[in-house]
């Protein structure tokens, strides 16, 4: 049942690829944590057009690389597959789900918002996810103070005085501490030549 | 135009937001509710809220209900492309890159750097609809007067489950909401 993938026509191969992207996106909650290891799941032990370490591979080039992880990695997947079409269908089968559904809940939700009912639902809700993204936040805080480093526990509370109390715009802190990670990379680099 | 214009915001929120998962909720929040004004600061959170309970990213879900918000399916399309343009380019690039000298160490330190920033980035868009949640107004109150006592109850409560039982985002999510209903048949609304 499964081929080299360069043996399967390429129409057939495309068809797929747009098949399983879709279905991946549009049942799976959660975000790119979870829908990767799916797509790994899928192109390794489902199909074997990829093996475990060409994987690993395309999933460092997708968490690299700005935007959505999701999006990202299926963009990768589908050119490793075939090329720029294979890039683009895969792409098209991974934002067509949230595309559609989210349209249709923008115009029910401006229709909806107004009612007392459904208001008070919502200001619950906002009450829920303020909960849920506090919590990742303590999370990831924990995670970077673990590593003990001042530098980056100096990052994050510069950064969070900077955009809350100075109104500093979120672009220029993401674009300064990318330079201050890639200079102290480069320092790294550097000493670990001349040793 | 606005079409044109949905499409420069979002790129900009494509390619600025690093780390995935919430890492793009305060590039959104500048964008749409910040600079643009698409959305006021509690429809925002309405399309977080909303966003935790469907399937697909949160930034392409914001694209596609801003895009089709403002201007319609050729809103959400030219959002939704806005989002994912920086993607194509710099994933095909790095790629290249990759298999060529099968490293990426520049970028991973780069990424190191980010990471406490984009968490401080989260928290602070956190903080925007918490304060919104309990205050009614995402800017830091000057006094107590305006605070609803039942939504930080709410949240306290809410808070603590969370951390210490680990029940799921999308329960917690929704068991607030249905609170936050109760309260208001109860005649005690929280907001």
């Amino acid at each position: 049942m499964q081929h080299h993938p360069d043996d399967i026509p390429t129409r057939t191969i495309l068809w797929l690829l747009f098949r399983s992207t879709f279905k991946l996106s549009a049942f799976t909650f959660g975000g790119g944590y979870v829908i990767v290891p799916l797509m790994r799941k899928l192109f390794v032990e489902t199909y074997r057009w990829l093996d475990e370490q060409e994987m690993l591979d395309l999933i460092a080039i997708g968490q690299a690389a700005p935007g959505v992880i999701a999006v990202n990695t299926s963009i990768i997947l589908g050119y490793k597959m075939r090329g720029l079409p294979g890039a683009l269908i895969t792409l098209l089968g991974t934002i067509s789900p949230p595309l559609i559904i989210l349209s249709v809940i923008s115009l029910v939700y401006t229709s909806l918002i107004g009612n007392p009912l459904v208001e008070a639902l919502f200001a619950g809700m906002r009450v829920g996810v303020s909960i849920v993204i506090l919590d990742a936040v303590v999370s990831m805080a924990r995670n970077v103070i673990k590593k003990k480093s001042a530098i980056a526990i100096g990052l994050m509370i510069v950064s969070f005085l900077l955009v809350t109390v100075f109104d500093v715009g979120v672009i220029i802190i993401i674009v300064a501490c990318a330079a201050v990670g890639l200079l102290l990379q480069l320092k790294r680099h550097d000493s670990g030549a001349t040793k | 135009m606005i079409i044109l214009e949905l499409l420069w915001s979002f790129i900009q929120i494509g390619l600025f937001s690093f780390g995935g998962g919430y890492a793009a909720l305060p590039l959104i929040q500048e964008q749409v509710v910040s600079l643009h004004g698409w959305l006021t600061m509690s429809e925002f959170a309405d399309v977080v809220t909303i966003s935790q309970m469907t399937p697909g990213p949160i930034a392409i879900n914001a694209a596609s209900f801003i895009g089709t918000r403002m201007a319609g399916l050729p809103g959400a399309v030219a959002a939704t492309l806005g989002c994912v343009f920086p993607s194509i380019v710099i994933v095909l690039t790095l790629a290249w890159v990759y298999f060529r000298y099968r490293n990426l160490s520049l970028i991973k330190g780069m990424l190191e750097g980010l990471r406490p920033a984009v968490v401080a980035l989260i928290a602070s868009a956190g903080l925007s609809i918490l304060l919104l949640a309990l205050f009614g107004s995402d800017s830091l109150p000057t006094s107590m007067r305006g605070v609803s006592w039942m939504a930080v109850a709410l949240f306290a409560i809410g808070f603590i489950v969370i951390r210490r039982f680990k029940v799921s985002q999308i329960l917690v999510i929704i068991g607030s909401g249905g609170i936050g209903l109760a309260l208001h048949l109860l005649g005690i609304p929280i907001n």
